[in-house]
């Protein structure tokens, strides 16, 4: 039907994208900056991209996501946008009165020049950053990277700007997680809650792009974190980035920038991920695991346990950012599934993609990252050596209703679904959610397409 | 209406030189108009004696976009008319984008309109074709003939071998020829020789040798174009030579542009006296 036309096998390209599998780097810049508690998130550039940003993260929140503009003009673009920038200061403090600004480039701004770290000292030179507010920024050229890069560049600005070392450790964990839901954001501190460690978390979304409906508009709404916790992780006792290729920018710099030590893990995702989350945050803080979380965990290996049969052998395919790519991949594994195809438009850089796959699935999986991996190669691959099960964003249920596969709905962007930013995906309780989502798509199937005589009352 | 671009190393003579075979052709009875796209705005400064009020950019920035033709285009010497694109301080901005966006507005207020019955329109453009913008001057046949000042020295060869690289894939795809090479003389060993053989290499030609004399500084300390100033002297006819031999050139090429080893074999031939 719609993308029906796909020829099945890799064609050979040297050159082109066509329907790319990432998307711009102010998007995550965007979305990490409203991770701070009353942030206006602000893009340098013209105003369609920060029309496309907000746009985007509003249709996948369904919350309205506010951000403002440098508004370019054709004069901008040869003068240098320093003289909107500052015009837009003055007027973002005196109307919208946020604390922070966090500003992100753009295209445009990054291939003119301009140089925000002297802008913004010219704007606190005359006196346009008011007592007590701050202007952070975060180079975020679309070009190079993703989304995912944007929104570890703006969790290092974070750093950058605010955490300072005192010399006194304050014995908090700093956690930082990757590009992820709120819903995610909030499971991870529950774990860490609940095994009585002392935290610090940003960017946290958590209450801002999932807030109530309570009858008042906030401008920011309640949720962030706040200033003075990003400083004070420079105090803190270790700090663990949650998804390496989002969150690693930001605790490289908390080591050099603080000397905090600093660990990586994946985002955890599924039982083996939240495991090793569970344990790391054991073994730094000195705590023991509770009761409450061996019965979360407990609760998962058993569903999978009883249900083991209806996912053991099932192929799948997936599409998404590296930091889910990785502990997905593991769950997977964990559940008996058999992965044939993983691909990312994000270039994985230094995160170990496809060898860490490998160790999993040995040569039979098939990875693709990097720019040239797009939707269109995706389909082929899939089209080659029907899955399953596709697991990934919205742009993929044009080749699921084509080939008749079933889609679940993980990453960045859904705008067709709802439910992501209130119900986890990660620790156990999410690792429940998501296997059952599972389960039932293959249930639902099984029902559907089992002869009349096999259909079973009892599954 | 011929249209030409001259392009050229830094410093090396261009805007001078340019404004001079333009005050020539003026001389001849010529309409020629002046496009600078330099952001330092003093490509007309000898035919408007003194610099351009307003840029192209300046006032775009503080008038908008409905600016008329006539708030940017003054005119000089014997008629010439004369604009100046601007562009942002040194350091910031984006001045190719400038050129660009100039050179549109230009063309959108009718600058180049038949009704100014114009013979000819020069570029004088900033320095190297470091980016875009500087080749706007010869994209989509808007220039389409390409004059290199150049010198007997190893930069400002090198610079001129890097531009005909840019009018060689513009040539490719469109019209732009390079007309010449315009020796600005230096007082190099073995010059005129050097840069003859230089321009054989690239398929072109030496146009003109113009040789160096302290009237030129005197006359730019004056304002002035070197005819303007004192037309009798044996360098206002040098450059009288140099726009006959514009006018009269027939030799458009699309140049060959050298490899490093070979312009280097070139200067240790011609450049060291012996």
């Amino acid at each position: 039907m719609l993308l029906r036309h796909t020829p099945t096998g890799l064609s050979e390209r040297k050159a082109l994208t066509i329907n790319p599998a990432k998307t711009c780097q102010p998007i995550g810049a965007m979305y990490a900056a409203l991770g701070l508690r009353n942030c206006m998130p602000h893009s340098h550039g013209s105003q369609g991209c920060c029309a496309y940003h907000r746009s985007s993260l509003t249709r996948h929140y369904n919350d309205p996501i506010m951000s403002t503009t440098s508004s370019f003009s054709e004069g901008s673009s040869v003068f240098g946008g320093q003289a909107n920038i500052l015009e837009s200061f003055t007027n973002i403090f005196s109307l919208y009165n946020p604390d922070i600004i966090a500003v992100n480039t753009t295209c445009l701004s990054e291939v003119i020049g301009d140089d925000l770290v002297q802008i913004i000292k010219k704007a606190a030179e005359d006196k346009k950053i008011p007592e007590g507010k701050t202007v952070i920024h975060a180079n975020t050229p679309s070009f190079k990277g993703s989304h995912v890069t944007g929104y570890a560049n703006m969790a290092a600005a974070m750093v950058k700007y605010f955490a300072k070392n005192t010399g006194k450790c304050n014995g908090k964990i700093t956690l930082i997680p990757s590009f992820i839901e709120p819903s995610d954001m909030s499971e991870m501190k529950h774990i860490a809650s609940e095994m009585g460690i002392k935290y610090i978390m940003y960017p946290d979304t958590s209450g801002v792009v999932n807030g109530p409906m309570d009858g008042h508009f906030r401008m920011y709404p309640k949720g962030g974190c706040p200033k003075e916790s990003v400083v004070a992780s420079g105090d803190s006792k270790a700090a663990i980035a949650i998804g390496r290729f989002g969150a690693m920018s930001a605790t490289r710099l908390l080591d050099t920038q603080c000397k905090v030590p600093v660990h990586a893990v994946d985002l955890p995702i599924g039982i083996t991920a939240t495991d090793i989350f569970v344990d790391m945050l054991r073994k730094i803080a000195g705590v023991s695991v509770p009761e409450s979380i061996r019965l979360e965990r407990g609760q998962l290996v058993d569903v999978l346990c009883d249900m083991c049969q209806y996912t053991y052998g099932k192929k799948v395919s997936l599409l998404g950012d590296p930091d889910i790519l990785l502990p997905m991949v593991q769950f997977c594994k964990d559940a008996g599934m058999e992965v044939l195809h993983v691909l990312t438009g994000t270039p994985p850089g230094k995160v170990k993609l496809e060898e860490r796959i490998r160790e999993l699935y040995g040569d039979k999986v098939i990875v693709k990252a990097g720019l040239l991996c797009d939707m269109f190669m995706f389909q082929q691959l899939v089209q080659e050596n029907k899955p399953d099960l596709i697991m990934g964003n919205t742009y993929c249920k044009y080749m699921c209703r084509d080939l008749d596969i079933p889609l679940l709905r993980i990453g960045f962007p859904i705008y067709d679904r709802i439910g992501q930013s209130y119900v986890p995906m990660v620790g156990y309780r999410g690792g429940m959610h998501l296997l059952l989502k599972i389960l039932n798509i293959f249930m639902d199937r099984q029902d559907r397409d089992a002869e009349e005589e096999n259909v079973e009352l009892i599954m | 209406m011929r249209k030409i671009a001259i392009y050229g190393k830094g410093g090396i003579g261009k805007s001078t030189t340019t404004q001079n075979t333009v005050a020539a052709l003026a001389e001849m009875g010529r309409n020629v108009m002046v496009v600078g796209c330099d952001p330092k705005a003093d490509s007309t400064r000898l035919l408007l004696n003194g610099l351009a009020q307003k840029t192209v950019l300046d006032t775009l920035r503080i008038e908008g976009e409905d600016l008329d033709l006539d708030d940017v285009v003054k005119t000089g010497f014997k008629g010439t008319r004369c604009v100046e694109s601007g562009g942002p301080e040194p350091g910031v901005g984006c001045a190719g984008r400038g050129i660009i966006t100039s050179i549109n507005l230009l063309e959108q207020l009718g600058a180049f309109d038949p009704k100014y019955k114009l013979d000819y329109t020069f570029y004088d453009v900033l320095g190297d074709v470091v980016c875009g913008g500087f080749a706007m001057p010869i994209r989509d046949g808007k220039a389409e003939e390409i004059y290199i000042v150049c010198s007997g020295e190893m930069m400002a060869m090198y610079a001129a071998n890097n531009i005909c690289k840019g009018i060689r894939k513009f040539a490719e795809a469109g019209t732009v020829r390079l007309g010449g090479l315009i020796c600005n003389s230096r007082k190099t060993d073995r010059e005129d020789e050097l840069i003859i053989a230089l321009a054989e290499k690239l398929g072109t030609q030496m146009i003109h040798f113009v040789p160096r004399d302290n009237v030129v500084q005197r006359a730019e300390i004056n304002k002035k174009t070197v005819i303007d100033f004192d037309p009798a002297v044996g360098q206002a006819e040098e450059y009288r030579k140099l726009s006959r031999a514009v006018e009269s050139n027939k030799l458009f090429v699309v140049p060959n542009p050298l490899e490093i080893s070979e312009l280097e074999t070139l200067l240790m031939k011609f450049g060291i006296a012996d």
